[in-house]
């Protein structure tokens, strides 16, 4: 089993932070859930691991 | 005196009076409550197999109303083997191709068999009181050449009583009651069962809250034959999702989801009926077609199922025993699998050819399929209803992805279309012991192929039987007083070949009477397939 990466993977974390909030700009609390949703779906397709999405729900809800 | 519960669309089996009524208490071999699809399907296989059946039925027909409508390929392979298929087919309205929207916007569309060489179309469209009177009319060809298959038209089922190795059943008629005796008792009398009601066993499952208007619609329109699904529709006040989909004779099925909180009596008036029918049309032509209501109803639904198919010597079968949405066209297409399912064990034990406890099997196997319909069908009730705020964000996530990603297009859940299910892992399946596609692996249905200029399902009628393809052509092989009919095919079609072969160069099948694959080899000896057909009959090895 593929484990879930979770010590530091991305380039830039500065540079992807910003990018992440610049992608909410504008947007209503609804647009934003809405936004975040299409954002969860589209990764967990780019990932197409079960593995790997099943580790990250849950570390995700234990956070 | 039996009561009318409902309309006949047609009068299949007229009340006569029989001898039963008059003398001594007679025992029947098995007895089937209910002559809808599930109990007509069951009779026409035991009599065909020469296996006696008796159907009571309540009523002398096919009722009216919104029922079934849509057959899946399986059950089609099913009546083919039972020699009814043939006018379903000429008389249905063939469909592969579904399109699905959200508001105005057309997301995709989706083509459920897009491979050829299959003797059936993925679906057809059929009202259920059409599919009840082709299956009556075979029973009365099969009659006629002898067959031990017996209707009982207004014998209304008012008793039961289990003594555990066999039933008695009270009997009201138009001539007024009688008692019946049967070794096996089928129950396949609905939803509503009322055989499982006296027998004071539960159905339990899940509620769902929301209501569906269904409208048939009369009309002479020339809308694709295709299964249309708007989610969160554009028309006016259409509700949370509507269908439109074509039937025989210029009918439209048309459902809005209304959701729970609705007057019933309201939604029910033509006017306002009609009103939302004529928003949805125009929405696609830009004006209202001439069109006549035939049908309205509204309803709900639950997901449940019995916890157990067998009880001694009665069995549920179809819809007494589980309960779908239906959406994904999993009722009757199930119920027909229970049949297909049961007749060849009855018939086996019947014959003295395998145990009682052949039986088992049935449930065992029929809960699973059971448990994977209710299962697909909640999901689908789950994406088309979101239960809370979250599942609502998901949906409709999905749904705004869909229209430009591909991706998204298999989330999208407007009902699993009807597909039977393979037995994994269940006790009466043997060896795959070929490195063959997955399709066809043990507990399988067999797919269907171009063979001999037919197809290959034409083939598999009888009992059980030894298909070999390539190499050479074993021996037919006899276990427990039980002959395999041996089907070779020397130069597999192409079809034939991806189906079964795989990469492999010859292979060996056991095939049960209801088409499924109990056991496959690259090759195989007498000693080894005799050992599988031990299994598949449920005899210890």
């Amino acid at each position: 089993m593929t484990p879930l990466i979770t010590d530091p993977n991305l380039p830039d974390p500065d540079g992807f932070y910003a990018e992440l909030l610049d992608a909410h700009g504008g947007c209503s609390a609804d647009e934003t859930h809405a936004l975040n949703a299409r954002l969860v779906l589209l990764l967990a397709n780019h990932i197409g691991d079960r593995d790997v999405l099943r580790q990250a729900l849950a570390a995700a809800r234990r956070a | 005196m039996v009561a009318v519960r409902y309309e006949t669309a047609f009068k299949l089996y007229p009340y006569e009076k029989v001898s039963d009524q008059s003398g001594p208490v007679q025992r029947h071999p098995v007895v089937i409550v209910g002559g809808g699809p599930v109990g007509l399907a069951l009779a026409l296989d035991l009599g065909k197999k020469g296996s006696p059946a008796l159907v009571l039925d309540d009523h002398d027909g096919a009722g009216l109303g919104s029922k079934a409508i849509c057959f899946a390929n399986r059950t089609l392979n099913i009546a083919n083997r039972l020699g009814a298929c043939g006018p379903m087919v000429d008389k249905g309205v063939v469909w592969n191709v579904g399109r699905v929207f959200h508001g105005d916007a057309a997301l995709f569309e989706f083509d459920l068999q897009p491979d050829a060489g299959h003797r059936n179309p993925a679906f057809i469209n059929l009202q259920q009181p059409y599919f009840e009177r082709f299956l009556v009319d075979e029973i009365r060809v099969a009659q006629a050449a002898g067959m031990p298959i017996e209707i009982r038209g207004r014998n209304g089922l008012t008793g039961v009583t289990n003594h555990g190795d066999y039933v008695t059943l009270d009997v009201d008629t138009p001539d007024g009651p009688y008692q019946l005796e049967a070794d096996y008792l089928i129950a396949c009398d609905g939803a509503r069962s009322v055989t499982r009601d006296m027998m004071g066993l539960s159905f339990d499952g899940r509620v769902f809250e929301d209501n569906f208007l269904i409208a048939d619609v009369k009309m002479k329109a020339d809308f694709p034959t295709e299964r249309w699904f708007w989610f969160e529709p554009p028309f006016k006040d259409s509700g949370q999702s509507a269908l439109l989909h074509k039937q025989p004779d210029d009918i439209w099925r048309i459902d809005f989801q209304l959701g729970w909180d609705i007057d019933r009596e309201k939604e029910m008036d033509p006017d306002r009926i009609r009103a939302r029918v004529d928003a949805m049309l125009s929405s696609q032509t830009g004006d209202v077609p001439d069109y006549t209501l035939e049908w309205t109803s509204i309803y709900t639904f639950q997901c449940r199922r019995m916890k157990s198919f067998r009880h001694g010597p009665v069995f549920f079968a179809g819809d007494s025993a589980h309960q779908v949405s239906p959406f994904g066209a999993r009722g009757a297409n199930s119920g027909v699998q229970d049949a297909d399912n049961l007749a060849w064990k009855l018939d086996l034990v019947l014959k003295g050819l395998a145990d009682d406890v052949l039986l088992d099997s049935y449930a065992t196997e029929r809960e699973f399929g059971a448990d994977e319909n209710i299962l697909n069908s909640s999901r689908a009730t789950d994406f088309m209803t979101p239960k809370s705020e979250i599942s609502k964000l998901f949906r409709n996530a999905v749904l705004d992805l869909a229209g430009k990603h591909a991706f998204a297009r298999p989330l999208v859940n407007s009902g699993r279309l009807s597909q039977p299910c393979t037995y994994d892992g269940f006790d009466l399946f043997g060896d795959d012991a070929l490195v063959g596609p997955a399709v066809s692996r043990p507990g399988a249905p067999c797919p269907d192929a171009p063979f001999d200029n037919g197809f290959l399902l034409d083939h598999l009628k009888g009992g059980f039987t030894l298909l070999s393809i390539g190499g050479t052509a074993p021996p037919s092989v006899t276990a427990g007083g039980l002959s395999t009919q041996v089907l070779h095919v020397d130069a597999p079609s192409q079809e034939l070949a991806a189906r079964y072969l795989g990469t492999a160069d010859a292979a060996i099948y056991l095939i049960r009477p209801d088409q499924h694959v109990a056991a496959r080899w690259t090759d195989a000896d007498a000693t080894q397939i005799s050992g599988a057909l031990d299994i598949a009959c449920g005899r210890p090895a």
